[in-house]
């Protein structure tokens, strides 16, 4: 996450400077609102410290939504495609830059197939999915040294039944822990 | 993380599996199997002429006539009297009794087997067995009457293995399992919490091949049916799986992806050499040898979808054997090495996947199923049938195909989905 990070830091500092001066310059009401914790401070402080909660705000934020998506761990396929949906490229990303932050984390992509076609060859076709998504992650950040991929094909649904349903939940990567 | 447990005993296992005739033949050959006397003490744990009639009506050639329809009951040559049969319009007499060899568990069959429009007998002979043997001989008496009767060998004592997977998600059982070629007699072989895919049996059937997650990765492993010993084969990263000896049972035909997808190889189980037979980006998977051993055939999807190609046992240029289908897989010759037995879905739309015959001189297709999720074909050593795994009412269960079509029965477990049989050599 490091150089990333650092870029996203300044410029959401600089745009904040500039949005502290101009609150500065005006009497809006939004500024009537935000409360007053030292009396006595300069118009400078008072930016600084604007800045400094609206940047902490925004790293909360972040924070939040990197939490869901790292909490999102199943990835689903259409029938007979090993691509990924491109919904999930976002959800995706912030796991290769949790994987980049946490250079010790390692995980395990576990592919399955639905119960389609012969088991052998929708071993291979898990072993693709699997695949499209470690590379994914590799591009954006994540070292392939914390990344083991493994494909069940279609031995462990996870859902049972002949349905379209049942089938759209067991094409899927699941991304686990791994020692 | 896996529990596993090898299981050598006689213990039955709970998905023993009775046969169900689904489908016949119109004019089938009738045949009567007498019930055999015997005059022991305790009631015998087998009955010998029903297991015979079983055998031969569930191959669909032959109908048996019921016991209640025979005017008599004869066990030796002297009480059969044609006319008697010829009225029953029956072409076939099998005939014999049991008798307790003195002083010991071991018994004696003496068997005879009749032509009765020729009104001649056609052989006879004395097996001696333990009591817990007496299937074994029904299974041998069947291969002797439908070698004489058909001309080809029975594959009546022949033997199968499968898969069950057992329990809710999260906690599934799998379990491979051995058992007669009806599912009779079945015993667990190997279980784990983790996955087992892909048994294979060796050309002289003393051992097995499979591949088992036990280690949470696929990997390869051989076991010793004699003696219970396994090992692990393989090990290499990613998929190691579809083992599959060659007819001289030296090398083992699998699927290894270490270099990046899955390919085609060949380890010599001698020197350990391991050569790759194909190398493409694509999937290339499901080897079989071709009966004379020199070429293997596999799938690939290099050209989108799966489709079937055959190379030669050393390498080179792949030769494509399937055209005209959407999905073409796991495809296997008969004995005659030409008819390739397969997993078929025709088209896009058609969303069917059953088993096919190609015949790769003419073109011919024959489709020997209709059933949808149809997958895992495996021949019998005579090539007459078929067994293969498919879904009924949600659950996986074993049918057997006659390789005309004309011939069904299905195997239905009593626990768990079955999948994956897989049919032994001749074992005698």
């Amino acid at each position: 996450m490091g150089m990333q990070f650092n870029n996203v830091f300044k410029s959401a500092v600089l745009a904040l400077t500039i949005v502290g001066l101009a609150a500065c310059s005006s009497t809006s009401d939004t500024e009537e609102m935000t409360p007053v914790a030292q009396t006595g401070e300069s118009d400078a402080a008072r930016a600084a410290r604007l800045e400094q909660e609206r940047l902490q705000r925004e790293r909360e934020e972040q924070q939040r939504r990197d939490q869901a998506a790292l909490n999102t761990t199943v990835f689903y396929f259409d029938f007979d495609v090993a691509d990924f949906q491109p919904s999930d490229r976002e959800t995706l990303i912030a796991h290769a830059r949790n994987l980049a932050a946490n250079p010790n984390r390692r995980v395990r992509l576990e592919g399955h197939a639905d119960e389609r076609g012969t088991r052998e060859y929708n071993l291979a076709l898990g072993e693709r999915r699997a695949n499209s998504i470690r590379d994914f992650l590799i591009v954006n950040g994540a070292s392939r040294a914390q990344m083991e991929t493994v494909s069940y094909g279609e031995e462990r649904p996870a859902v049972n039944g002949q349905t379209e349903a049942a089938y759209r939940q067991n094409r899927r990567v699941e991304i686990q822990p791994a020692g | 993380m896996c529990v596993l447990a090898l299981v050598f005993s006689l213990r039955l296992s709970a998905a023993e599996l009775n046969i169900e005739i689904t489908r016949g033949v119109d004019n089938p050959i009738p045949i009567a199997a007498v019930p055999f006397r015997w005059e022991g003490a305790s009631l015998l744990d087998e009955d010998i002429a029903q297991i015979i009639s079983n055998n031969l009506e569930q191959i669909g050639e032959f109908r048996a006539l019921s016991r209640a329809n025979m005017l008599s009951l004869p066990s030796e040559e002297r009480e059969v009297h044609y006319r008697d049969w010829r009225i029953l319009a029956q072409q076939y007499v099998v005939v014999g009794k049991i008798t307790q060899v003195p002083g010991g568990q071991m018994v004696q069959v003496q068997w005879e087997f009749f032509d009765i429009n020729r009104e001649r007998k056609v052989l006879g002979e004395v097996l001696t067995g333990s009591m817990s043997q007496l299937r074994d001989i029904a299974h041998s008496i069947s291969d002797v009457v439908y070698q004489e009767i058909t001309g080809r060998r029975g594959a009546f004592s022949t033997k199968i293995m499968y898969v069950s997977a057992e329990g809710s998600i999260g906690s599934t059982v799998y379990r491979l399992h051995y058992a007669d070629y009806d599912g009779r007699r079945a015993q667990i072989l190997l279980e784990s919490r983790e996955p087992i895919m892909s048994p294979a049996w060796s050309p002289d059937g003393s051992q097995i091949a499979y591949v088992s997650f036990e280690t949470d990765l696929p990997r390869i492993y051989i076991q010793d049916l004699g003696t219970g010993q396994r090992r692990q084969v393989t090990n290499f990263p990613g998929i190691n799986s579809s083992p599959v000896w060659s007819p001289d049972g030296r090398k083992l035909a699998m699927v290894l992806s270490k270099d990046g997808s899955p390919d085609i190889y060949v380890l010599d189980l001698t020197t350990n050499a391991l050569i790759q037979l194909t190398d493409h980006p694509r999937a290339e998977t499901e080897p079989a040898w071709t009966t004379d051993s020199r070429s293997v055939i596999f799938t690939s999807d290099r050209t989108g979808q799966p489709q079937i190609y055959k190379v030669d046992a050393t390498g080179g240029l792949p030769e494509r054997l399937t055209f005209d289908c959407f999905y073409c897989a796991k495809a296997q010759f008969l004995p005659d090495g030409v008819n390739l037995v397969h997993v078929r879905r025709e088209t896009r739309q058609n969303n069917s996947y059953g088993i096919s015959i190609l015949n790769v001189q003419t073109n011919r297709v024959i489709t020997l199923t209709d059933t949808a999720l149809d997958e895992s074909p495996s021949v019998a050593p005579n090539g007459r049938m078929i067994m293969f795994g498919t879904t009924f009412n949600g659950r996986g269960v074993l049918d057997a195909v006659s390789i005309d079509g004309r011939v069904k029965f299905r195997l239905p477990s009593l626990q768990g989905d079955v999948r994956e049989p897989s049919w032994s050599p001749y074992l005698n």
